[in-house]
């Protein structure tokens, strides 16, 4: 379970200060699906960031089943169980799709291995392995690629930054199977995926919003669905997502 | 058998790949003289009279076949120039694995200049492969100042890698070509540098003839105080193609020149150049720390996919 207390993060912008995240408490249980919400610039973001060890609050604690991790490293954190998969995925030259796999296995893996995680992320492993995780690769299949690394990787928090973000609609649907899956297989891990669409919001146990660095609502989808798209927030999102998808269809 | 002692092996095969004699023509020279050679039926490897290199030629149609020509120093305060000359005959496909290792654990610096020529025929296709290591503790320099001339004829193909890893103190490699109609060079060079380390890359390379192609592309990483130039011009003389790439990493006080030039001498010469140095992106450092790697390993991975 992931705990965080008053957690309060902020910037210096132009010498002013702006608070992001203020002042958060919540929790993430295990074995379930916890999906963020919120409009644009609402802190969401920042707050998986601030999990996985790459922003440090200014106060406040994080705790992960128990253990104060508030100062621990990016890579101690990832050591003791937290995933984390990029809103922009990260290119590397040189560093093939198995490399990547492997290092997210910590071990020595056969090909075969690598291949089964991405077959679970609907690429067809055999034409992916060997290819360089470079700007060939196209935005959606750096996004399944970067979810293969966290299925690879099998934490007890997997954390996702907007996965829907950037691909296009075919690749979307296949990633709801991906979450549906993973929501299958949850056992005693969570996941926690930072998100606006919608059909990932319906396979939530469990949503929060965020809006203006802080915690507004949280509850069962049945309880916050209603609430969320009769605000005028979450119609400038939803007009935003059909937007975006009337594009990639185009 | 190889008249050879435990480092100089070790140093072989750093250079070469190689653990005992090679297959096909081969000639290893160890401490300035040769430690053993051989000929084939279709590669003959003539020593030079004044033992300062090897004439190498390459019957017209020879077809995959291998010449292995390594070199290795293992004594203190040696310093040589080597003349090799290289006759690849028309139509020939073959591989030439070149390469010096030096290691100097003495005070004085060990040198080794090779000067390779290569003379390639109609239609011919050659692999040249060339690696340079260093080892040893000696105050000793290890420096390397290959000097390699590709003369290519019509419709010839030369691909070569160049590669630097480790510990070669001071190098100047100076590359020249000159391309006929329809010739094509391709080359790849990885490496890197630290310590005080100083390397200069130099590339000519002159497309004479209609629809020669060359590419020259550089990777490299300069760490700690190391100095790293490349300079690279592709002239074009004819309709022809040619594109140099420089993309390097610097870390620590490193310091890189890239100086990419190209001339164009009529007008359907289409010349490309790109040159980018920067440090390691920290969102890549960042991607691999969260798959539990530290920061130095992640550092190490991304550098070792960059050169591989």
């Amino acid at each position: 379970m992931l705990e965080l207390r008053n957690v309060s993060f902020g910037v210096e912008d132009e010498g002013e200060k702006k608070e992001i995240i203020r002042d958060i408490s919540l929790t993430v249980p295990d074995g379930a699906l916890t999906v963020i919400t919120g409009p644009n610039g609402g802190g969401k973001s920042t707050l998986a960031r601030l999990i996985a060890g790459i922003e440090r609050p200014h106060s406040g604690q994080i705790f992960l089943d128990g253990q104060d991790i508030t100062d621990m490293s990016i890579t101690d954190r990832a050591r003791n169980g937290i995933g984390f998969a990029f809103q922009q995925p990260v290119r590397f030259k040189g560093i093939e799709v198995f490399d990547l796999i492997r290092l997210a296995v910590g071990r020595k893996i056969s090909a075969a291995d690598a291949c089964e995680y991405l077959s679970a992320v609907g690429l067809c492993a055999r034409d992916y392995i060997r290819r360089e995780v470079n700007s060939s690769l196209s935005g959606g299949e750096l996004k399944r690629i970067e979810i293969a690394t966290v299925l690879a990787k099998s934490p007890r928090l997997s954390v996702f930054d907007e996965p829907e973000a950037g691909i296009d609609l075919w690749s979307f649907r296949n990633l709801i199977e991906v979450f549906e899956g993973m929501r299958r297989d949850i056992k005693n891990s969570s996941i926690l995926i930072i998100s606006h669409q919608e059909r990932i919001l319906n396979i939530a146990d469990e949503i929060m919003v965020i809006k203006d660095g802080r915690l507004v609502n949280r509850g069962t989808k049945d309880e916050v669905l209603p609430l969320l798209m009769s605000t005028e927030s979450a119609v400038r999102e939803c007009t935003g997502i059909n937007r975006r998808e009337t594009a990639a269809n185009a | 058998m190889l008249e050879m002692d435990e480092i100089q092996k070790r140093i072989l095969s750093e250079v070469a790949g190689l653990h005992e004699v090679p297959e096909g023509a081969y000639n290893i020279r160890a401490n300035g003289v040769s430690a053993g050679r051989a000929s084939t039926e279709n590669i003959e490897i003539i020593p030079r009279e004044d033992g300062q290199g090897l004439t190498v030629k390459i019957k017209p149609g020879t077809k995959r076949e291998s010449v292995h020509i390594p070199v290795v120093m293992t004594k203190s305060g040696i310093k040589e120039a080597v003349y090799n000359d290289f006759y690849i005959g028309e139509g020939s496909d073959v591989t030439i694995v070149a390469g010096c290792g030096i290691d100097n654990c003495g005070d004085q610096d060990s040198q080794h200049d090779g000067i390779h020529r290569f003379f390639v025929g109609k239609g011919a296709k050659v692999r040249y492969v060339e690696k340079h290591y260093g080892s040893g503790n000696g105050k000793g320099k290890r420096i390397l100042n290959p000097v390699t001339e590709v003369f290519m004829e019509e419709d010839s193909t030369a691909e070569m890698e160049m590669v630097q890893i480790k510990g070669v103190d001071d190098t100047e490699r100076t590359t020249k070509a000159e391309l006929a109609a329809g010739a094509k060079l391709v080359v790849r060079e990885r490496l890197m540098t630290h310590g005080n380390q100083r390397a200069i890359s130099i590339y000519k390379v002159n497309m004479n003839g209609e629809g020669a192609n060359a590419d020259v592309v550089s990777r490299s990483v300069a760490r700690d105080s190391s100095y790293q130039k490349f300079d690279a011009v592709l002239v074009g003389n004819a309709e022809c193609q040619g594109h140099t790439e420089c993309d390097a990493i610097i870390m620590d006080q490193g310091r890189i020149l890239a100086v990419p030039g190209l001339e164009a001498n009529n007008v359907d010469a289409a010349l490309v150049h790109e040159a980018a140095i920067g440090k390691i992106a920290g969102d890549q450092l960042i991607k691999l720390m969260t798959l539990g790697l530290t920061e130095l390993e992640a550092e190490e991975q991304i550098i070792n996919g960059f050169l591989k």
